[in-house]
């Protein structure tokens, strides 16, 4: 345990360049009160590199057109950008097919996807539907409107003191009557890396199907759609590097041709008539309207720019940051890390004993430093842990040690102002 | 008892000795740390203040005409900034409380110190101190 810092930026240094890596993304050049900003706030939105910023303006200013119907060269330009991200994002999550990628706004509108879709048509009164005590409240509302509307039970995996799941207790949840299991891969508020695949296993044994909430876990994990067996997984772009709006819903073939169309319009369907219309196939059947080209198309150079670093280094770079910072907090008197589960991600919560998070978090932002406070919209598991909220920094793969050093200081010299 | 007027300008006076906006929030958090101590009883949810991260409670009582503010939060920033609206408008009748503008906050530079979402917390201290007000002004007119 506890590398000296000495060791762990010799460590970093030959994973990749980071100094070179920075110079990537514009945003982080800038100053805020003064000091040179440091970003760590990774959890709610990523940085985008200028590859992406580029790809937006490029879009715009040379072949912004309305896809698919279109025979002009603009319209043919725009489409094949369109669907070349769709198949990017394939790879990046090793789906069998094209077709089961689905665009969406992000990882609410897939869960609200399947809610209403898939849920609809699949939840009786009296079925169950498991969620985990760590969820987003994105993954926990949809179910609860859907149970509320259904007559259905929503059942809740509880969550230990260290912030993993207790998987006893998830076993003896499961049941006949339990049809959708729905958890996310990575907790947005602990960083605890969940063992979804093991849920999935278990939940199959019921007959259940699975949806994997993988908004945080894509920027930092291999996701393999097929090796997880997950029937849904979603994603979303603004947290893996890429820009807003834009994120993925990915089903099992034969669960989304069973499902029907989430929204009507255009786009979605084949054939129309006054009386009735036939609904096109996957993935158009569930993108009704015309999509979000432009942060589509650049959402592919976000996922090439992640695949150039490689997945494994970012991971052993952002795990040194996590090491490091969790060692460095442990030494600053009264803080306790909320979230110390065995596999996580590069996501520390915190409290500080007679301190609010709040106070931190505008006092750090004195010093240029961005973190987020509050219950990050996971209200239950606050009250889990018998909190309010948390501070929270999270580490992308353009953090430093140096800045892991400033949220220290930061914080030391925060509470010496509050204390 | 100075007017509400003449209690802002001291304070505007009071925080133009800070230039750092670090020494501002410190002098906040010393003002907040000074605040008359709050009765646990009045910390009940309708006393709550909706709009900041941190909870404020506010209780008010009604005496010789002048409305009393008392008030606390969990958080050191917003019970600094609280004591402060407490100072200058405690004390006061309610007809001053309602109509009176608080030009402090942009003029003392707490505007950009509580910028955004957190200034929410700070106009949702002031609508809710005036809405006491007028509730007290309201009863006492109905007397007349
Ligand atoms: C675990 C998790 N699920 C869902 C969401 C919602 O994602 P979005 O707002 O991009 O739809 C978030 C975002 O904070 C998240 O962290």
């Amino acid at each position: 345990m506890g590398l000296s810092k000495e060791e762990l930026l010799e460590k970093s240094g030959k994973l990749y360049d980071i100094e070179h890596i920075r110079k990537d993304f514009p945003i982080l050049k800038q100053t805020v009160h003064g000091k040179p900003l440091v970003y760590l706030d990774n959890a709610a939105s990523t940085q985008k590199p200028q590859t992406v910023i580029n790809a937006l303006t490029d879009y715009y200013s040379s072949y912004n057109a309305n896809i698919h119907r279109g025979i002009h060269t603009l319209a043919e330009k725009a489409t094949s950008a369109f669907e070349l991200t769709r198949e990017t994002l394939k790879l990046f999550i090793n789906a069998p097919s094209v077709e089961q990628i689905i665009f969406t706004k992000g990882t609410t509108e897939g869960i609200n996807l399947v809610a209403s879709s898939y849920g609809r048509q699949n939840i009786k009164k009296g079925d169950e539907i498991i969620v985990s005590g760590l969820e987003h409240h994105s993954n926990m509302v949809p179910w609860q409107m859907l149970a509320v509307e259904k007559g259905a039970f929503v059942k809740i995996i509880p969550v230990n003191n260290a912030g993993d799941l207790i998987m006893e207790e998830y076993e003896k949840l499961l049941s006949d009557r339990t049809k959708i299991v729905a958890v996310n891969h990575v907790s947005n508020t602990l960083g605890t890396v969940n063992p979804v695949k093991e849920i999935i296993s278990l939940a199959h044994k019921k007959e259940a199907k699975v949806l994997i909430d993988g908004a945080q876990a894509a920027s930092h994990l291999d996701i393999d759609v097929q090796d997880l067996d997950a029937d849904f997984y979603v994603l979303s772009g603004h947290k893996l590097y890429g820009p807003t709006g834009i994120g993925i819903l990915y089903g099992k073939k034969e669960i989304l041709e069973a499902m029907p169309p989430y929204q009507g319009g255009g786009e979605m369907i084949r054939e129309v008539s006054y009386e009735k219309c036939s609904f096109n196939e996957l993935p158009y059947k569930f993108e009704a309207g015309t999509p979000n080209i432009a942060d589509t198309v650049a959402l592919k150079y976000a996922i090439e720019y992640l695949d150039k670093l490689g997945k494994a280094s970012i991971r052993a770079h952002e795990n040194n940051l996590l090491q490091y910072t969790t060692e460095q907090l442990k030494h600053i008197d009264g803080l306790k890390i909320v979230g110390t589960a065995k596999q996580k991600v590069s996501i520390i919560s915190f409290s500080i004993e007679g301190i609010h998070h709040q106070d931190i978090g505008i006092l750090l932002d004195q010093h240029g430093i961005a973190i987020r406070t509050g219950h990050h919209c996971t209200q239950p598991l606050m009250g889990r842990f018998n909190i309010t909220g948390t501070s929270r920094a999270s580490f992308a793969l353009y953090n430093t040690i140096e800045e892991a050093d400033k949220l220290i200081a930061g914080i030391n010299k925060a509470i010496k102002m509050l204390r | 008892m100075p007017t509400i007027k003449e209690i802002q300008d001291t304070i505007i006076d009071e925080f133009s000795l800070f230039d750092d906006s670090e020494d501002k929030y410190q002098y906040i958090i010393d003002l907040g740390n000074k605040l008359s101590p709050f009765d646990t009883k009045y910390k009940i949810p309708e006393n709550e203040i909706k709009g900041c991260q941190s909870k404020v409670w506010l209780n008010s009582s009604l005496k010789d005409n002048k409305v009393f503010f008392e008030a606390d939060s969990d958080g050191k920033i917003a019970k600094g900034v609280i004591s402060i609206l407490v100072r200058i408008l405690s004390g006061q009748e309610p007809e001053e409380i309602v109509s009176n503008e608080l030009y402090f906050i942009d003029k003392a530079g707490l505007n950009t110190l509580l910028s955004m979402n957190r200034a929410n917390g700070l106009a949702s201290m002031v609508k809710q101190m005036k809405l006491h007000a007028l509730a007290y002004k309201t009863k006492l007119e109905s007397k007349k």
